[in-house]
């Protein structure tokens, strides 16, 4: 297991810097796509195959679809990657990476000094477990999560709703019940509006006596 | 002989097992273009291929040495890298999801306790090899199919898995073992009939098989994202979707028809009857239905299946609480 373990986190380590110094977009996003795979194996090997599985699922199988779905259509040539490569020089990449160097050596301070065990133990936590813990003690968590996902997605819906496309439904619809009131009524009459029109005589009178009544 | 320890035997069996079933899976796999043109030809009443060999049985030689001697082409204009990448993602995790599923008792790659989940995450990958192919042939009737596949694949996973959990609930495990076994007196798809129904519509456009093959259509994008593909490379996409119709039905077989239980004829046989009358039903469908748009394609995904999926599940809840609320 513990072989496992450091062979997948340094694939998934050599795929990230792979990510971060590539110059090619479609290319670093495969390697995020590798990396993810490796921090799945990292799961596997720490014992924990649901969350690893998820994983895939979810951000290789998903998400970094739609990443690249969406660069994909950018249509990115040449000048991306001579962007890229201008992008790259130390001056920018010095600042990030001081301070990414000291986080590093805040974390293996941790990891020396604390009174971890240290050992890579072969427990394996099976799918009932993980959803026990999510539907007991992390209820209100899960119950958040689902409805900020909720707003997510209804606010995608509404913004996905094209209003060009409403309008020509809309206008197509006017114009065949139109066409269908010239075919029965020769002649609309002209006070009336398009869309009342297509009503025969008698529904329509029958509706206005209703609405009169109410 | 003091290597020749149990664990040792159990290894090769186990290896051997492997070896049969993956050969098996590409041998039906490649078989399966024949089998399905003579199919076709016997229900629109004419003759299929049928001169090569006894009853053109021998047509599937003489394609795949087409195939093999075509010239493998890779366009001026493509990116290398994924162009060779995308129709081995193609194989590759479709050929891997067969790992989970039991043949028969004693029969099987790999006994996962995660086994839905891992088809889930190769169905995920899956998608890469269209997406690759598409993009890195660049040809836009190429991009716009990969564009296609994606969306769809990916609005049909989403229910694909919720069509599953239900069974999931009922038997209490993702292992397909479990599965099996829990079918021994009332197969799922007695009391999972909407999830049955979902998950065959799921699988059909997963695969991109007909009605579902918005992604590849020739009247509108002349074969989509493989359009650029030629020899071997577009060999493996067309044997990886002849791959998957064989690995959605014997998925339908394991989850829904009770895998391989089934009265006096042995496990195995069952197993293959009911995996090759879904393959039937696949190729029925692909002579009997016509295309339809894709933007119903889509809207019927997410606004007829997703619902139903969501309904099935709620209900197969309130089911198992109420007939069972210890467990």
């Amino acid at each position: 297991m513990e072989i496992a373990f450091y062979l997948s986190a340094l694939v998934a380590v050599l795929a990230t810097l792979r990510v971060v110094t590539g110059t090619h977009p479609v290319h670093a996003l495969l390697y995020l796509i590798v990396s993810l795979i490796a921090v799945a194996m990292v799961f596997f090997a720490l014992g924990a195959p649901f969350a690893g599985a998820l994983e895939i699922i979810v951000y290789a199988g998903a998400i970094m679809v739609l990443f690249v779905f969406v660069v994909m259509m950018l249509n990115l040539g040449d000048s991306a990657v001579a962007q890229e490569r201008a992008w790259l020089s130390p001056r920018v990449w010095r600042g990030p990476a001081i301070l990414a160097a000291v986080l590093l050596v805040v974390m293996i301070v941790t990891l020396f000094g604390g009174n971890q065990d240290g050992v890579i133990r072969g427990d394996t936590l099976m799918a009932k477990e993980v959803g026990t813990l999510l539907f007991g003690p992390y209820l209100v968590v899960v119950e958040l999560a689902a409805m900020l996902l909720l707003a997510a997605l209804v606010a995608a819906s509404h913004l996905g709703r094209s209003e060009a496309h409403d309008e020509a439904d809309l206008a197509r619809e006017r114009q065949r019940e139109q066409s269908d009131a010239g075919a029965a009524v020769p002649r609309p009459a002209p006070q009336e509006t398009p869309l009342a029109a297509p009503r025969p005589a008698t529904a329509d009178s029958t509706n206005r006596s209703q609405e009169g009544r109410t | 002989m003091n290597w020749w320890t149990p664990q040792v035997a159990a290894t090769l069996i186990a290896m051997l097992q492997a070896v049969v079933i993956l050969l098996a899976v590409v041998l039906a796999g490649a078989l399966l273009s024949m089998f399905e043109r003579r199919l076709l030809a016997l229900w629109q009443d004419r003759y299929g291929p049928n001169r090569v060999g006894p009853l053109g049985l021998f047509q599937i030689v003489a394609d795949m040495l087409k195939i093999f001697f075509k010239e493998d082409w890779i366009p001026p204009f493509a990116d290398r890298t994924f162009f060779v990448l995308a129709p081995a993602i193609a194989m590759a995790s479709l050929l891997l999801s067969f790992m989970v599923i039991p043949i028969t008792p004693g029969w099987g790659v790999a006994d996962l306790n995660i086994g839905i989940l891992f088809f889930f995450a190769m169905a995920g990958i899956n998608v890469y090899a269209v997406l690759f192919a598409g993009w890195a042939s660049g040809n836009k009737y190429a991009l716009l199919g990969a564009l296609r596949a994606s969306a769809q694949t990916l609005s049909y996973e989403v229910f694909m898995g919720l069509a599953l959990m239900g069974i999931v609930a009922m038997t209490g495990s993702f292992n397909m073992r479990d599965i099996v076994n829990s079918q021994e007196n009332l197969w799922f798809i007695v009391p999972q009939f909407f999830g049955f129904c979902t998950f065959v519509i799921a699988g059909i456009a997963v695969t991109h098989r007909h009605p579902f093959d918005q992604p590849e259509a020739e009247q509108e994008l002349a074969d989509g994202y493989h359009i650029e593909y030629s020899g071997m490379k577009w060999g493996m996409f067309f044997v990886g979707e002849y791959i998957g119709i064989v690995l959605i039905s014997a998925l339908l077989v394991t989850l829904f028809l009770g895998g391989w239980h089934g009265p006096l004829l042995p496990p195995i046989v069952w197993f293959l009857l009911k995996t090759a009358f879904f393959v039937v039903l696949f190729v029925l469908l692909r002579a009997a239905l016509p295309r339809p748009r894709y933007d119903k394609v889509m809207s019927f995904g997410w606004k007829v299946c997703l619902p139903l999926t969501l309904v099935n599940l709620l209900i197969t809840g309130a089911m198992i609480l109420l007939i069972d609320p210890a467990a």
